[in-house]
């Protein structure tokens, strides 16, 4: 019988067990993880913060799933990975052998190398762990402190806010997510992030944080001024978690190298999810992202060739949905470029590739908070951004990651302005019909 | 209003509602559960969007709380498996 250890209880760790179980109905399968909550939706959090959903519903598998799969549940770290002996080493000596070894060891949030980091009251978003102490730390009418870019900084303002905290939000530069969002999208969100009563303030850095009696007590900034705070938040990006992959000597850039199979440099040695970076076959290179399509898709992937059924990961163009300051926002492919101040690599819901600056002419319709904003190629559509009104994303998604040749339409879109809308939806039925018949 | 034409207009809602259907579009979902936490008759419609399944449950109100809700566009509404036209459910 094949043993199959999995370190890691996040999406692409399930999704790899349940993958594993619907090929193989005998196969033992482990799943390893040091989250006592094991499966939760970590994009959830930024709902339960801001009072959307209770905790429970964050739990969308259950135990008695988890069971009727018999897939087993380890607590436990591991500390030591030795693909020569086919083993791992969990603290507290005991050793678990394997067949196949999958890596979904998830990203970790980064920290600033700042004195007193550890202090009471100084947060992260990175696990329901982190999601309770802000809840419980979370005070209305007092002051917060947010520092940091992308999806995750504005989860933690807005859950503040909601919380009715004075939200101050740092930015290093002038502007909000600048290397994926263009100058007036940026606007929109900081606009409606005043609306709700958060403060900003750019070109703004914490230069240290302060304390009394053992708790954070504000920040001083860069130039000396000082703001209160009983709570301040990081959001500066995450890193893939990488000590083990490298202890075991696994071929590793910023993430965990896989194949097209998924397979690391080791033999029967798998990695998937925000830990691995997956080869893209647009850009021609291997890239990070930490969606959380992707990292299903990957675990899925990964747990069918482990279970012996032979099967390519095909990376598709990259692609979320969010909120940002109560917008809902689409963002296809690649609309942005250069580097963000507030970011250290790689954040929560990004994509590398959406800052690879396209060979593409830019053309937007803009009605109050409504955006769309297409970076149109020579021959295809190569990058969107939807804010608000979201009666295109789905044309968009579809018409960018199929790649559909746009030439028809190519000079009615970049000079449409105002009629953009209705020439991309009339060019979206049109080839809706066309492959249907 | 007679009682045949009363009859009428609840047998043409019925079957408006019917055509309906909430589909997900799972590679939008993250699995937070506000659809299956808004849903006011408790249908899991989570669980249908991780199996990319339609929510073919006769319970259903299709009351478009869990579209609405949904802060991913994960859901819409599809004409279901009745292949009926709008212009059928007339009487």
């Amino acid at each position: 019988m094949t043993r199959h250890l999995i370190i890691g209880t996040g999406v692409a760790g399930v999704s790899a067990a349940f993958a594993i179980r619907s090929v193989d109905p005998v196969a033992e399968i482990v799943l390893i993880g040091n989250e006592p909550d094991k499966f939760y939706s970590r994009p959830g959090l930024a709902y339960m913060l801001t009072k959307e959903i209770p905790e429970k519903m964050l739990f969308s598998i259950q135990a008695r799933e988890f069971a009727a799969q018999r897939l087993s549940l380890v607590n436990g770290v591991v500390e030591r990975v030795d693909p020569q002996g086919r083993s791992i080493f969990l603290r507290g000596g005991q050793r678990l052998d394997y067949d196949r070894l999958l890596f979904a060891t998830g990203a970790t949030a980064v920290m600033p190398d700042l004195p007193d980091i550890d202090l009471k009251g100084v947060v992260k978003l990175d696990n329901i762990s982190d999601a309770r102490r802000i809840i419980k730390l979370a005070r209305a009418g007092k002051p917060a402190v947010v520092v940091g870019g992308g999806i995750t900084a504005l989860e933690l303002v807005e859950g503040l806010a909601r919380r009715g905290m004075n939200v101050h939000y740092l930015l290093r530069k002038d502007r909000y997510w600048g290397n994926v969002l263009d100058e007036s999208e940026s606007r929109i969100i900081e606009s409606r992030l005043r609306h709700e009563g958060v403060t900003l303030h750019f070109h703004s850095d914490v230069e240290a944080l302060l304390a009394k009696r053992g708790a954070v007590s504000g920040v001083r900034l860069v130039g000396g001024q000082v703001l209160p705070a009983r709570l301040v938040a990081f959001a500066i990006g995450i890193r893939p978690r990488l000590s083990l992959a490298r202890s075991a000597r696994l071929e590793i850039d910023r993430g965990i190298l896989v194949d097209e199979f998924l397979r690391t440099s080791a033999p029967d040695v798998y990695a998937a999810g925000d830990a691995a970076q997956a080869y893209d076959p647009n850009s021609g290179r291997h890239v990070l992202d930490s969606l959380w399509n992707p990292a299903r898709e990957q675990g899925h992937t990964a747990g069918l060739n482990m279970a012996g059924q032979p099967t390519a990961y095909v990376r598709k163009t990259a692609f979320n949905v969010t909120r940002l300051a109560g917008l809902t926002t689409t963002i296809i492919g690649t609309v942005g470029g250069g580097r963000d101040d507030d970011l250290v690599g790689i954040a929560r819901g990004d994509s590398e590739v959406w800052r690879d600056l396209p060979h593409a002419i830019a053309c937007q319709t803009h009605v109050d908070v409504n955006r769309v904003r297409l970076m149109v190629g020579e021959r295809t559509l190569v990058g969107a951004i939807v804010m608000g009104d979201q009666t295109l994303s789905q044309p968009l998604q579809e018409l960018i990651t199929e790649q559909v040749d746009i030439t028809r339409v190519r000079t009615a879109l970049v000079g449409a302005n105002g009629t953009l809308s209705g020439v991309l939806v009339d060019f979206w039925k049109d080839w809706r019909q066309s492959r249907a018949n | 209003m007679s009682f045949r034409d009363k009859i009428n207009e609840e047998s043409l809602r019925r079957q408006a509602l019917a055509v309906g259907l909430v589909v997900p579009d799972n590679t939008r979902c993250v699995q937070c559960g506000i659809c299956s936490f808004n849903c006011p008759i408790g249908i899991d419609v989570r669980r249908h969007a991780w199996l990319g399944q339609s929510v073919e449950d006769s319970h259903c109100l299709t009351c478009g709380t869990c579209i609405q809700k949904c802060p991913r566009g994960v859901l819409r509404f599809e004409r279901g498996s009745l292949h009926l036209e709008l212009s059928e459910v007339r009487p």
